[in-house]
């Protein structure tokens, strides 16, 4: 008899969406808000469930699906990326008149295919993990079903992610067919071999575009700008946030448990992603006017700076990815909790230049968006520079000199668009308040993710600590 | 003349084909990308099935029941999105499909 237990948070989550299902149909009036908090109930407690998980590589499911440090480590940061996104939603969505409970459950199901995605082991369930998180992302972009530029966001997000899992998928049977197994190990050891066939390294190819395609890295990142344009703000939140995480675990994964022996090819492909995700990143963020469609070429750009630390294709470099991407999430959360806030009477405004003069109306909304902005752009003394340190120091330490150098270059060329904001905040003339100012949840999320920003910066020892753990249980 | 595993790793590599080249090329209907996405999907079956059968091996097979489920699954999201999408609009020609640029 095989044991279910490594799956207790897939377990637990998935079975609370359904529950929480009928729950929302059968409370009436009441159903967003109890099915809201409920889920974010959910979510806390197969957090709390992590703790029964083991550390070491134990398989489940006849070894479809493996647990180990990493997948723990990615899963906690996926459940507090999607608990904070539905803590985020409430006013918004009361407030833009879309209180339909589906969103809480759409989530929850969304969370429970990354957490898949990132114990995958073999190309069934990596395809079931990604495929579960996409349909329930594709409907959430377009929850907003009266708004054009929602559904318009959705209809886009929807062909451009299916192309990509067609891509995935076609690269999956590929690799199935010239190593003869599905399994993660047996394919490794199939490619492990003098001459790799070249039906394999075609399929690998198509593999690994899918995924670049997932966590939006260049030349694969078209959707990404007009769906976090489109998508409602709580949703754009969520998917800067927790489904980046899953998709560069499952590459992590899938570099080092499938292909560890064609490191040397795959560094290749990783250093140009990383090169031209970076620049794409910096220079398109330039000319942007809206702070939802700058904040998609700033998760391109970080993607790139998080794929520096890949690059290096060490133990260490997957340790300073992992780190690059908690602080990362922070960061979003935090971002996305202000940029919800910039609200007048008349509705959401999105346009940057609205913040102007934001210091004198609103001082502490400022100061906190100042030091997101600050920490995006890698500046001391913000938890983004320690991110930003590691994933450089990991890339000279592998000898990628030129690729640090031109990271380097192009995150002085991102502080530009960051720091135009504080300026625009601070130095410009006021052109009318937000009515509305943070509500109290906002204010709890920003200030809390400021303090970690900060708190990340003056004392990282534990982050490091537990990256390392995660990414040394990888290895073994 | 006996039909081996080539011919049928060509067939479905012409489908792909085709189904990628229906969504970059097609200028007028969305549902032709939908179409194009099937045809893609089933592409990848014909590599499963055939892979299963000449390997011995039953997992390609079960594996091509797993992605016909999930394409059945992502043409209902996929209409669905399409029918609020024509709500909005009035139209599902590709070239609408502009308002979000830049």
């Amino acid at each position: 008899m095989q044991s279910l237990a490594p799956a207790i948070v897939e377990l637990i989550i998935v079975v609370g969406a359904m529950a929480l299902l009928m729950v929302g149909v059968f409370s009436g009036k009441k159903a967003f808000k109890t099915v809201s908090w409920l889920s974010v109930g959910v979510l806390v407690v197969a957090m709390i469930s992590t703790v029964s998980l083991p550390v070491e590589r134990t398989y489940a499911f006849n070894g479809m699906f493996v647990i180990d440090g990493f997948a723990i480590f990615n899963k906690i940061l996926i459940l507090i990326g999607a608990a904070m996104a539905i803590m985020m939603s409430f006013d918004f969505l009361a407030k833009e008149n879309l209180k339909r409970f589906e969103f809480a459950v759409l989530i929850l199901l969304a969370t429970a295919g990354m957490t898949m995605m990132v114990s995958a082991s073999n190309l069934i369930s990596l395809y079931m993990g990604i495929e579960l998180q996409s349909l329930a992302l594709y409907v959430l972009t377009a929850i907003n079903r009266d708004s054009s530029r929602s559904t318009e966001a959705g209809l886009k997000y929807f062909v451009l992610g299916a192309l990509s899992s067609g891509m995935l998928l076609y690269g999956s049977s590929l690799i199935y067919g010239f190593a003869g197994s599905l399994d993660f190990g047996e394919i490794s050891q199939a490619v492990a071999v003098e001459s790799v066939p070249f039906g394999m390294i075609f399929g690998l190819v198509f593999l690994l575009s899918g995924l670049a395609f997932k966590i939006s890295a260049v030349p694969f990142h078209m959707w990404t700008p007009d769906v976090y344009e489109g998508a409602p703000t709580p949703v754009t939140a969520f998917l800067a946030g927790a489904p980046k995480v899953a998709a560069m675990a499952l590459l992590i994964r899938v570099l080092f448990d499938v292909v560890p022996a064609m490191q040397d090819q795959w560094q290749q492909i990783i250093i140009f992603l990383s090169f031209a995700s970076m620049a794409v990143g910096a220079v398109l963020a330039l000319v942007q006017t809206n702070i939802k469609r700058l904040m998609a070429f700033s998760s391109i750009g970080h993607v790139g700076f998080a794929l520096v630390g890949l690059s290096a294709g060490t133990e260490s470099g997957v340790a300073s990815v992992l780190i690059y991407l908690t602080i990362y999430l922070v960061m979003n959360i935090g971002a996305f909790a202000l940029i919800m806030s910039m609200r007048r009477k008349e509705g959401m405004t999105e346009n940057i230049n609205d913040l102007a003069g934001l210091a004198r109306t609103r001082p502490g909304m400022a100061a906190a968006l100042a030091i997101f902005m600050f920490s995006l752009a890698g500046i001391p003394p913000m938890a983004g520079f320690i991110g930003k340190f590691f994933v450089f120091m990991m890339a000279l330490e592998a000898g990628l000199t030129t690729l640090a150098i031109f990271g380097v270059l192009m995150s002085v060329i991102g502080a530009f668009y960051y720091l135009r904001i504080v300026k625009i905040m601070y130095f410009d003339e006021p052109v009318g308040e937000f009515d509305v100012g943070p509500s109290r949840g906002m204010k709890i999320i920003s200030g809390g993710a400021a303090a970690l920003i900060v708190l990340g910066f003056v004392w990282p020892a534990p982050l490091i600590a537990a990256a390392n753990l995660a990414a040394t249980s990888l290895f073994m | 003349m006996e039909i081996g595993l080539t011919h049928y790793l060509t067939i479905a590599a012409i489908l792909f084909t085709l189904g990628v080249f229906g969504i970059f090329l097609n200028r007028k209907n969305v549902i032709i990308i939908l179409m194009a996405i099937e045809l893609m999907l089933l592409a990848v079956n014909i590599n499963l099935v055939a892979f299963s059968v000449f390997l011995h091996d039953i997992s390609g097979q079960i594996f091509a029941m797993f992605v016909l489920t999930v394409a059945a699954a992502e043409a209902a999201i996929g209409l669905a999105i399409l029918v609020i999408y024509f709500r909005n609009r009035g139209s599902i020609a590709v070239e609408d499909i502009s308002q979000l640029k830049g």
